[in-house]
């Protein structure tokens, strides 16, 4: 790459030829507002927000849009800089529905932060606001509100980009122009996955997830319900970041003693889901291989893909719906954890499931959604109740009064509340092939999987497809068919790497075995119900505190559980038997592409 | 400056006196660079809009080393009031397309497309017809250019040559940001050249006469001739063709009906001159020359006029960008209320100044525009706003 030197506030600074003047600057600490420019997305270079003076042009230059260049003389912070930007916050305030202390991103949002910092004065232009814009509470996920949009794009950008989806666009010009779904039909009859990426990036409360933390204070509070709350492994790399700690603090002990505080009665991991998919999709995995290589039946569908993240599973119904017997039939963790505490574990209490509140705390926006999927009811109640974000429950950890930081760390209860490292690192993307990859070797060949401290590196990474192939050798007998297959394995995340695994498979051409798919990029250390901001540095700090988390576990593989055998020989007997096909196992339905 | 009076031109509408196609043929006799040359001697620039020197264009564009290169000619003319492309289109289609076919030649492009205004689809196959007549040229000078029609996507805003380039590549008319311009980087990311009707037809026109003679219609400061779309209150309406370089006052001598009180030269987009300034203001002059001209007598209402402006502006923008989605509908709102004393006469400064915001930040040619008639009415016709 080619150097170029150029001059910003006076400071003389070489940088890579095609950076942008609005990177060049962050190199030497000088700090430039931005709202429609986002790391993880193109340039967008809509709301000029980011402008600045270039010595002898008239016009100012948008910075994140436009390449530094060669003996540039660049000033950031000049009365016509200043005049400017101010001049752009107070339009984007006069068509805003400024509400901020009844709005759910009130001290976290752009909009907020940058009319604060120009100390815009509300008066100084009349209202635009559109009258009569109504919020879609359509979706069980997300809220749409157009009053609080700044058109920055960046929700499209996201949905098209990132995830392939196009549930977004922008729509009408001029003044009317805003940002819609498929002839602005209502969210929960679109293309829309519910993977709140798009939440995640939104920089206003134009796009939130649904909220449900009322209905769980309700249930927490009544004195007849029995509050199971269960959180998955991601919550807990995250949660910190909502009390201010450095991005990558764990604070699992924190976690469980503030749900016991807030006054759940039983305290859980999902993470015992996590396990039991395992046992349930790798014993489907070796079936399917079975049927496909001994008994060379073609109505098996190889490969098998994971069907734990319900903005995944929704996306593959509305894109591939002819494809869907590639989907593991097992439900996700969240879902099995559901249908077992309103079963088994209202058995062994002594409680009548009716009674039971099962709550999920999860870092996605689409397994609110999936709670409330029609067919989520197999243990004849809804297998979960209500399914929070990251972000709610930090809220309600607020508004229980809690110190959270100081809280001491406790324990999950008994029983499902025990876990091990496998069920940790579903929360990152290659989890769950990690996982599952570590069980089955075992259950095949006996041994552990041929890799330093169970570490899978090879199917690690934040590449957008991951491929691996490993050899089993050494099987035991009643594996024997297996004995030198090469078994191929691929890891997708973001649902733009799940359409080119999918296109492969479509044409007949995917050489794989098995294939994890999250929806969300890096898996669901990155879903859409976790703290805002996002963006890759945040990410890979997550992740590694995950696999941090996962090494601090004594147990490792998801079959050496105790749990999880002791839910076998009590209750469910086997895995892939009667009881696991009524209660963890499900189907999925074709929709249509809009 | 020149005190010229005004001069017809007929150059453009004249009949083939050489046939376009002789011209292309014989400006493929010469060199080049030597023709590009030409161009850039002759002064002319773009007639879309922007006023970019169209000889330094096509010789970017020429650098540019790729297989495929497109040649693009904008007829997207959306503007209220404009028809001159429209006309150049029926009446000299083959001083159109040789022109573009020079810059196929000499720029090294293969793929022409006409970018055709939806409402102009009626004209598709006459056109049809004139790019098969040119076919067969083309094919006896061994030019291998292939020109396509494209029918428009029916928005002002897609006659900026980056909005219209996505709008053809099936996105949403957006302009977008430059760089890179649409010569390094244009239609499915290959090099493109983008210029308006006129401007083709008037490359022809330099091929055909030289530079030096060219130049030499005009005054020392604008050369050449140019097409001049007349609405408003003339008792000649219609395309004119007038050598530049021509005062206010000696156009509304000639084309005003004895009662005007201001001059909008360069359509929507450009500047309102009143009365007072007619005599020292010289047509094409620090102002653009693009969109339609319109005069205005004592009976109309200024107001009216940018209201009229305001609301076009506040509907056509793409609404991407803050300053021109928000600050058009501003400056409309805000000269309603100083109308209505909802708020003060000093409230106009204030939309002067957002309008001045709006020339620095916007991100195309229609936001950053806005200011040019919106602060030249309110200057100059300040108790018309207020009254
Ligand atoms: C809002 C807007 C509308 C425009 N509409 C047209 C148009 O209708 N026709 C045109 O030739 N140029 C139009 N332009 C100018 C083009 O962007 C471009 O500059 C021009 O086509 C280049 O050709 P030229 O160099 O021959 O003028 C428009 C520009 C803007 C900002
Ligand atoms: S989106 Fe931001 S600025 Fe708008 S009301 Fe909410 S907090 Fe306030
Ligand atoms: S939730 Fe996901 S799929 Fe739905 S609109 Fe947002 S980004 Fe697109
Ligand atoms: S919904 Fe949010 S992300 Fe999308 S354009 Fe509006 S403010 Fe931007
Ligand atoms: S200036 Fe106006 S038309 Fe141009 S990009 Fe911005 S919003 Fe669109
Ligand atoms: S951040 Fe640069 S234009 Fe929006």
């Amino acid at each position: 790459m080619s150097k170029i030197n150029l001059i910003i506030d006076g400071q003389k600074i070489e940088v890579e030829k095609g950076m942008t003047i609005l990177d060049a600057a962050k190199k030497i600490n000088v700090n430039i507002p931005t709202l429609c420019h986002h790391e993880d997305l193109c340039v967008a270079g809509n709301c000029r927000v980011c402008v600045v003076e270039v010595k002898g042009r008239e016009r100012l230059e948008a910075s994140c849009a436009t390449p530094a260049e060669e003996g540039m003389d660049i000033l950031t912070n000049t009365a016509k800089v200043r005049n400017a930007r101010k001049d752009i916050v107070s339009l984007l305030v006069s068509e805003h529905n400024t509400q901020c202390t009844t709005c759910y991103r009130n001290t976290n949002c752009e909009l907020q932060d940058l009319a604060a910092e120009y100390n815009v004065d509300g008066d100084r232009y009349l209202s635009v606001l559109k009258p009569n814009i109504k919020v879609d509470k359509s979706s069980w996920s997300i809220e749409k509100d157009d009053s609080k949009c700044v058109r920055c794009q960046r929700c499209v950008r996201t949905c098209a980009e990132l995830q392939h989806v196009n549930a977004l666009t922008v729509s009408h010009k001029g003044n009317e122009m805003k940002i819609s779904t498929f002839a602005d039909l209502p969210f929960n009859e679109v293309v829309c996955t519910n993977c709140g990426q798009c939440v995640n990036r939104c920089p206003t409360g134009a796009l939130t997830e649904r909220r449900y933390f009322d209905e769980v204070w309700e249930a927490i509070g009544d004195p007849n319900k029995h509050v199971v709350m269960n959180t998955a492994p991601s919550v807990r790399v995250a949660l910190g970041e909502m009390f201010d700690n450095e991005v990558g603090t764990r604070v699992t002990g924190k976690m469980v003693t503030a749900m016991r505080k807030m006054g759940a009665d039983s305290v859980l991991d999902t993470d015992f889901g996590a396990d039991l998919t395992i046992i349930e999709e790798g014993n489907e995995l070796l079936t399917r291989l079975k049927s496909a290589l001994v008994d060379g039946d073609k109505s098996i569908k190889l490969p098998m893909i994971t069907s734990c993240s319900p903005g995944w599973v929704k996306f593959i119904e509305h894109m591939f719906p002819n494809h869907l017997g590639h989907l593991s039939t097992c439900k996700s963790p969240q879902q099995m954890f559901g249908a077992m505490t309103k079963t088994y574990y209202a058995e062994k209490k002594g409680v009548d499931p009716k009674d039971i509140v099962s709550i999920a705390v999860m870092p996605c926006a689409a397994k609110k959604y999936e709670a409330n999927r029609p067919e989520m009811n197999d243990s004849g109640y809804r297998d979960i109740d209500a399914g929070l974000t990251t972000r709610e429950f930090g809220l309600m950890i607020k508004q229980a009064g809690l110190d959270f930081n100081n809280l001491e760390d406790t324990e999950f209860d008994s029983i499902m509340g025990q876990s091990t490292g496998a069920g940790i690192i579903f929360g990152a993307t290659g989890g769950v092939m990690e996982a599952a990859l570590r069980t089955a070797y075992a259950v095949v060949t006996g041994r552990s999987v041929p890799f330093e401290n169970l570490n899978i590196t090879p199917v690690r990474g934040t590449d957008g497809i991951r491929a691996a192939s490993i050899k089993i050798e050494g099987t035991l007998p009643e594996w024997s068919f297996l004995e030198g297959v090469d078994l191929n394995v691929a890891v997708a995340h973001g649902l733009k790497n799940a359409r080119i695994i999918m296109d492969e498979i479509a044409a007949g051409k995917s050489p794989y075995h098995f294939i994890e798919v999250m929806g969300c990029p890096g898996g669901c250390i990155g879903g859409g119900g976790q703290p805002i901001p996002t963006n890759a540095d945040i990410r890979a700090k997550r992740t590694k505190a995950i696999y941090e988390e996962d090494m601090s576990k004594p147990i490792r593989m998801s079959h050496e559980n105790p749990e999880i055998t002791q839910i076998y020989s009590e209750f469910l007997e086997k895995p892939l038997g009667h009881k696991s096909h009524e209660l963890l196992h499900t189907h999925y339905r074709k929709r249509n592409r809009y | 400056m020149s005190n010229n009076k005004l001069k017809r031109a007929d150059i453009l509408f004249s009949s083939y006196s050489v046939a376009p196609y002789e011209i292309l043929k014989r400006t493929m006799q010469k060199d080049k660079d030597f023709v590009i040359n030409e161009l850039t001697e002759s002064g002319l620039r773009g007639r879309g809009g922007a006023g970019f020197p169209t000889g330094l264009k096509w010789k970017f564009f020429a650098q540019e080393e790729n297989e495929t290169k497109y040649i693009i000619c904008n007829a997207d003319e959306g503007e209220p009031g404009t028809f001159k492309d429209r006309k150049l289109l029926v009446e000299v289609p083959r001083k159109v397309i040789s022109g573009m076919a020079i810059a196929a030649w000499a720029c090294n492009a293969k793929n022409g497309i006409i970018y055709l205004r939806a409402e102009y689809n009626n004209l598709i196959p006459e056109l049809k017809k004139e790019i098969e007549v040119f076919n067969e040229y083309a094919k006896k000078f061994n030019l291998e250019f292939n020109v396509e029609i494209y029918s428009g996507a029916g928005a002002y805003i897609c006659g900026e040559e980056t909005a219209l380039i996505e709008s053809m590549e099936g996105k949403r008319g957006e302009p977008r940001n430059k760089p890179p311009f649409p010569i390094q980087n244009g239609y499915l990311g290959k090099p493109t050249l983008v210029n308006n009707v006129e401007t083709f037809a008037a490359c022809s026109m330099v091929c055909r006469y030289g530079a030096a003679e060219y130049k030499s219609y005009g005054t020392s400061d604008q050369h050449g001739s140019k097409l001049f779309s007349l609405s408003g209150d003339s008792p000649k309406e219609g395309v004119h063709e007038l050598e530049l370089g021509m005062k206010v006052s000696d156009f509304v001598e000639e084309y005003g009906d004895g009662d005007t009180k201001a001059v909008q030269i360069g359509g929507v987009a450009g500047f309102c001159i009143p009365r007072k300034e007619f005599d020292t203001t010289i047509i094409g002059e620090g102002n653009t020359t693009g969109g339609a001209t319109m005069i205005f007598n004592s009976t109309r209402s200024m107001y009216n006029v940018i209201h009229n402006y305001l609301d076009f502006f506040a509907e056509e923008s793409c609404g991407q960008c803050t300053p021109c989605r928000i600050g058009t509908q501003q400056l409309l709102k805000g000269i309603e209320a100083v109308k209505s004393g909802e708020k003060p006469e000093s409230y106009l400064d204030d939309l002067v100044k957002l309008s001045k915001t709006m020339k620095l930040t916007s991100k195309c040619g229609l936001g950053q525009s806005v200011t040019n008639s919106f602060s030249s009415i309110v200057k100059n016709f300040r108790e018309e706003m207020i009254y």
